[in-house]
C-alpha cells in the first residue's frame, strides 16, 4: 500500500432548496480499503455517493483519484475512472437472462458467448456463484446482487461503492458476500461500504466515517468502538433501549389453523398451511426476506383478503370472511408497510387519514354521517402523543417525511386500543430515536395484554422486542421459538438458509 | 430550463383559479381562432358570452340558460362522484336516451287518460331506464373485469340504435301522418313538464339538478359513502385498507350516474323536447363530462360549470346565426375549454422551476 489515498474528498457541500445535503465533507480512503459510510436516513450519505459517482455536481470542495483531480461530470466518467456503484435496487430486466442484462450495461460489451465465459471467470474468482444463461426473473434477491456486483466487477473497479447490500439478504447470503468483499479488499480495491447496520460494519470495514444532518461528525475504526457508540455518534443522543417487564402470556388472542391463500397480485407469493398462536400481552415476531409473504398474511389478517373462515380463529371466533371494518370493531387493527397509498392517502389531510381506520372505533362517525371535528381530535391525539412533526392534521400526508408518518400510521392503531394488532416494517425508513419510541410504544401495548404480531426485515429489531420468532419462507411459516436464546445461524436456517445456494469457495 | 416540481402540498389557490385562468385562455385562444376565420374576435366574444345574457334579446335568452344547463349539472354531478373514485362511466349519452325512452314510453302507456300520478310514474322509469343502462358497464367490470369506458360508450351507439327504432316503430305517433317521432307530450297535460313559472325555464328538471347538486355537496362532505369515493380515487389500496368495497362502490357510482342521466334524459323529452324523435339527444352526456371536470368535480362548480357551458352553447348559436361562425368553430370553443382547464391543473400539484436541471 501507498501513502497516497485512492480517494480523497475535500470539504464538498451540496445544497439543495430548504436543506444542506452535504456541508464540507472530507473523506479519504485507501487503496484496498473497506470504508464505512454511516448515517441516519437524511444524513447525506446518498448525496455524497452520487457525486462520487458523478450523478449529482458538488457546488463546493474537490475530489482526488490517486493525487489527480477528479470531477466526473456523468456515471460513464465515474466508471471510466475506475469507480463501480451497486445500488440498494437493482435495474434489471426479469425476461432476460444474467448475461444479456449484463451486456445492456456495458459500454462496448462483447459477444455473448465471450461475456459469458467472462461471467462464468469472475464468479469462480469471487465465489459469487452465478450461471450467465439463467433468467434473471427465476433469481433470488441475493443472486440479483451478484448480478449487479458482477456487472460492476467486469470493469475492474478501484473502489465499489455498495449502497446497504444487505437488507435484501439472509444471513448466510450476507456470509457470501463478505468474503467477496474481503478477497477484493485484499487484491487492492477499496470498498465504500453504506449501512445502518452496526454488527456489520464492526465484522467487515476498516475504516468508519459518520455522518450527521450532512456533516461529518466522527470517525472510527469499527472494530475498535461498540455498536452502542457508534450509533450515538449516528443519532447525536443517548439511545433509550426499549424496556419491558417479563411477563408471562395470557389467553390465545389469534390462531391460524393451516392458514393458506393465494395471493391477490400476479407475481405475489401464496401463503401456505401456516399455523400459529398469539396469546395475550405477547409479541411474536416474524422474520423473512421481503416478498416472501409477509404482504399477504398482512392483508389476511387485515381482511383486505378473505380466506375460509375457520382458518382465522380472533378469541376463538372465525373471522376470514369479515372484512377490515367488522375486523376493527372487534379488535383486530393493522398497519402495513407501504405508509403512502396504502397506510395513508398521500393527497389527504392527517384528519382525513385519522378518519380512514379511526371512524368505528373512535366514534367518528354515526349513521353514515361523519364527525370532521372529532376525527381533527383524533389527528391530533395522534400528533401528540407520538410526536409527529407537522404544522397541523390539516396537512397532507404526503407533506410528512417517511418517519413522522410512520409514527402517525402506527400511533394511529396504537391509539384505539387493539385486541391484537399486526404491524408490518413498524419502523422502516424511520431514525433511531423515532423507531425505538415505536418501538417502546409496541412494548406497551403488549404489556397492558395486547397480542402483537410484529412483520420486519431488520432482524435486531425482530430479537429486541419478539418473545418468539418465526419466519415466513415462500409462503410458509416456520413452527415459532423463544425468541431470546436464538443464534444468528438458527435464525437464518429458519429463514431459508442461502437459498440453495452453496457456500463460496474462497 | 424550465421544469415542473412538485409541490409539497396541493395549491388551493391555483386550485380555485384554474377554472377562471381556463376561461380567460379560452376567450384569447378562441378570439385568435376567430380572426383566421376572418371574424371579429372581440364581437364575436361579446355575442357569445354578454348576449345572451344582457342583449336586446335577454328575455328569451335567459330561460333558454336553465333549460340548457339543467341536463348538464344533473348529468355531470352523476358523473363527478364515479369521476371522483376512479370510475369512468363515459356512456352518460346513452343513458340519457334510455331515460327519456323508459320515460316516455311510460307516459305514452297511458295516454289518453289524465291523472296526477303519470308524470310521478314517468320520472320514475326515467331514472329507472337510465340506471339499468348504466348497470351493464358496472356489472360487466366487476364481473369479469370488463373496462367501464369502452362498454359504456359503445352502449351510447346501441342506445341511439334503439332511439331510431322507437321513434320509427312502438312510440311513433299514430296520427302523425307517417312522420317519424312520438306523440309530442307537451299536448298531453298530465305528462308534460312544464315550466313551473310560466316563461321562466323553471320545468322539473331545474328543480331536480338543483336537488343533485344539494345532495352530491351533503354526501361528499359529510357521509361515509362520500368518504369513499374521495378515498378510492385518492388511493384505491389505502380504500380497501379502510374497508371500502370496491365492488359496491363501481355499482353505486355507475349506478347513481346511470340513474340522473336518465332522469336529465326524461325531462328533457317530457319538457323542452316534448317527443321522442330520431335526433333526440343532442350531446348533453358528451359535454357534462367537459361540465364535471370544468366543476373541479365539486357539485358547487359543477352548477357553475354548467351555467357557463349552456351560455356558450347558446351564445354559440346566436353567434352562428348572427355572425356566420361555422358550428365547428363554436365545438372547438368549447373543447378550447376543456384543453386549457387540464393544462392548467398541473399547477395544482406541480410549479415552474426556470434553472439548470439537477441530474437525477
Amino acid at each position: 500500500m501507498t501513502d497516497t489515498p485512492l480517494l480523497d474528498l475535500t470539504g464538498l457541500t451540496k445544497a439543495y432548496p430548504g436543506v444542506v445535503a452535504n456541508d464540507s465533507v472530507s473523506l479519504a480512503i485507501m487503496p484496498g480499503e473497506v470504508h464505512a459510510l454511516l448515517g441516519e436516513n437524511g444524513a447525506g450519505k446518498s448525496t455524497l455517493v452520487k457525486m462520487i459517482y458523478g450523478l449529482v455536481k458538488p457546488d463546493a470542495g474537490s475530489m482526488k483519484m490517486n493525487g489527480e483531480a477528479f470531477a466526473p461530470a456523468e456515471p460513464r466518467a465515474a466508471r471510466a475512472a475506475g469507480v463501480g456503484m451497486v445500488f440498494q435496487h437493482f435495474s434489471l430486466f426479469d425476461a432476460l437472462t444474467v448475461a444479456e442484462n449484463i451486456a445492456l450495461g456495458m459500454e462496448n460489451a462483447p459477444k455473448l458467448n465471450a461475456l459469458s465465459q467472462q461471467i462464468r471467470d469472475v464468479s469462480d474468482t469471487y465465489g459469487l456463484p452465478l450461471s450467465p444463461d439463467r433468467v434473471v426473473g427465476d433469481l433470488s434477491a441475493g443472486e440479483r446482487q451478484r448480478v449487479e456486483i458482477i456487472r460492476c466487477l467486469l470493469q475492474e473497479p478501484k473502489l465499489l461503492i455498495m449502497d446497504e447490500p444487505t437488507s435484501v439478504l439472509t444471513p448466510q447470503e450476507v456470509e457470501i458476500l463478505f468474503k467477496t468483499l474481503r478477497k477484493l479488499s485484499a487484491e487492492g480495491t477499496a470498498i465504500l461500504y453504506i449501512s445502518h447496520k452496526l454488527e456489520e460494519i464492526r465484522a467487515l470495514c476498516d475504516g468508519a466515517t459518520i455522518l450527521r444532518l450532512g456533516k461529518v461528525v466522527g470517525e472510527c475504526v469499527p472494530a475498535e468502538t461498540s455498536a452502542r457508540d457508534m450509533a450515538e455518534m449516528m443519532v447525536g443522543t443517548v439511545l433509550q433501549t426499549p424496556t419491558r417487564a417479563g411477563k408471562t402470556p395470557g389467553e390465545v388472542v389469534l390462531e391460524l389453523k393451516s392458514l393458506s391463500a393465494k395471493s391477490q397480485s400476479a407475481f405475489g407469493m401464496p401463503l401456505r398451511d401456516i399455523s400459529v398462536e398469539v396469546r395475550r400481552g405477547e409479541v411474536l415476531g416474524i422474520g423473512g426476506v421481503a416478498g416472501n409473504g409477509q404482504d399477504e398474511l398482512l392483508a389476511a389478517l387485515s381482511g383486505e383478503m378473505l380466506t375460509t373462515p375457520g382458518m382465522i380463529l380472533f378469541q376463538g371466533r372465525e373471522v376470514g370472511l369479515l372484512g377490515p371494518n367488522p375486523r376493527r370493531g372487534l379488535g383486530i387493527l393493522t398497519a402495513p408497510e407501504e405508509r403512502l397509498g396504502h397506510a395513508a392517502a398521500p393527497d389527504m389531510s392527517l384528519t382525513e387519514n385519522a378518519m380512514l381506520t379511526g371512524a368505528a372505533r373512535e366514534g367518528l362517525e354515526k349513521g353514515g354521517l361523519l364527525n370532521w371535528g372529532a376525527a381533527r381530535q383524533f389527528a391530533e391525539k395522534i400528533i401528540a402523543q407520538f410526536d409527529v412533526r407537522t404544522p397541523g392534521p390539516g396537512n397532507a400526508a404526503r407533506s410528512l417525511s417517511g418517519g413522522n408518518l410512520q409514527k402517525f400510521v402506527i400511533g394511529r392503531e396504537v391509539l384505539q386500543r387493539p385486541e391484537l394488532l399486526v404491524v408490518n416494517q413498524p419502523t422502516w425508513g424511520v431514525d433511531a430515536s423515532a423507531a425505538a419510541s415505536i418501538r417502546q410504544a409496541l412494548l406497551d401495548l403488549a404489556e397492558n395484554g395486547t397480542a402483537l404480531v410484529v412483520i420486519s426485515q431488520d432482524l435486531d429489531e425482530l430479537m429486541e422486542i419478539s418473545d418468539r420468532f418465526a419466519a415466513l419462507n415462500e409462503g410458509r411459516l416456520s413452527p415459532p421459538r423463544p425468541a431470546h436464546d436464538l443464534t444468528v445461524d438458527e435464525i437464518g436456517l429458519m429463514m431459508g438458509g442461502a437459498h440453495g445456494m452453496e457456500v463460496a469457495h474462497v | 430550463m424550465i421544469r415542473l416540481e412538485k409541490r409539497p402540498e396541493p395549491s388551493r389557490a391555483f386550485s380555485l383559479a384554474t377554472p377562471l385562468l381556463a376561461v380567460v385562455a379560452t376567450m384569447v385562444f378562441g378570439g385568435l381562432l376567430f380572426i383566421a376565420l376572418g371574424k371579429d374576435p372581440l364581437t364575436s366574444i361579446q355575442t357569445i358570452f354578454w348576449e345572451p345574457l344582457f342583449g336586446e334579446f335577454a328575455f328569451y335568452y335567459r330561460p333558454q340558460l336553465l333549460i340548457k344547463g339543467a341536463p348538464l349539472v344533473l348529468i355531470a354531478i352523476g358523473l363527478s362522484l364515479g369521476f371522483k373514485a376512479g370510475i369512468w362511466n363515459i356512456g352518460a349519452e346513452g343513458q340519457y336516451i334510455m331515460g327519456a325512452l323508459f320515460g316516455a314510453g311510460m307516459g305514452l302507456a297511458f295516454y289518453p287518460l289524465e291523472g296526477w300520478y303519470i308524470f310521478p310514474l314517468m320520472v320514475m322509469a326515467g331514472g329507472f331506464g337510465g340506471w339499468l343502462w348504466a348497470m351493464i358497464p358496472a356489472f360487466l367490470k366487476v364481473r369479469f373485469g370488463t373496462n367501464e369506458i369502452l362498454v359504456s360508450l359503445m352502449l351510447v351507439y346501441v342506445a341511439e340504435q334503439f332511439l331510431a327504432s322507437m321513434s320509427l316503430g312502438l312510440l311513433k305517433n299514430p296520427e302523425g301522418f307517417g312522420f317519424p317521432g312520438s306523440r309530442n307530450l307537451q299536448q298531453y297535460e298530465s305528462a308534460y313538464n312544464a315550466d313551473l313559472i310560466a316563461g321562466s325555464g323553471m320545468h322539473w328538471g331545474v328543480v331536480a339538478a338543483m336537488i343533485a347538486v344539494i345532495f352530491a355537496y351533503v354526501l361528499l362532505s359529510k357521509h361515509r359513502l362520500g368518504f369513499a369515493i374521495r378515498v378510492t380515487g385518492e388511493a384505491p389500496r389505502a380504500a380497501k385498507f379502510s374497508g371500502v368495497n370496491p365492488t359496491r362502490l363501481v355499482l353505486f357510482c355507475m349506478g347513481m350516474s346511470g340513474l340522473l342521466a336518465g332522469l336529465a334524459g326524461l325531462f328533457e323529452v317530457s319538457g323542452p323536447a316534448g317527443q321522442v324523435t330520431i335526433d333526440f339527444n343532442v350531446g348533453y352526456g358528451f359535454t357534462a363530462i367537459i361540465v364535471a371536470f370544468l366543476g373541479r368535480l365539486h357539485p358547487v362548480g359543477i352548477l357553475l360549470a354548467g351555467l357557463l357551458m349552456a351560455l356558450t352553447y347558446i351564445g354559440g348559436d346566436i353567434a352562428q346565426s348572427n355572425l356566420g361562425l361555422p358550428a365547428a368553430a363554436i365545438q372547438v370553443f368549447q373543447g378550447m375549454l376543456l384543453f386549457f382547464l387540464l393544462a392548467l391543473d398541473m399547477f395544482t400539484n406541480y410549479r415552474l422551476r426556470f434553472g439548470r436541471a439537477e441530474v437525477a
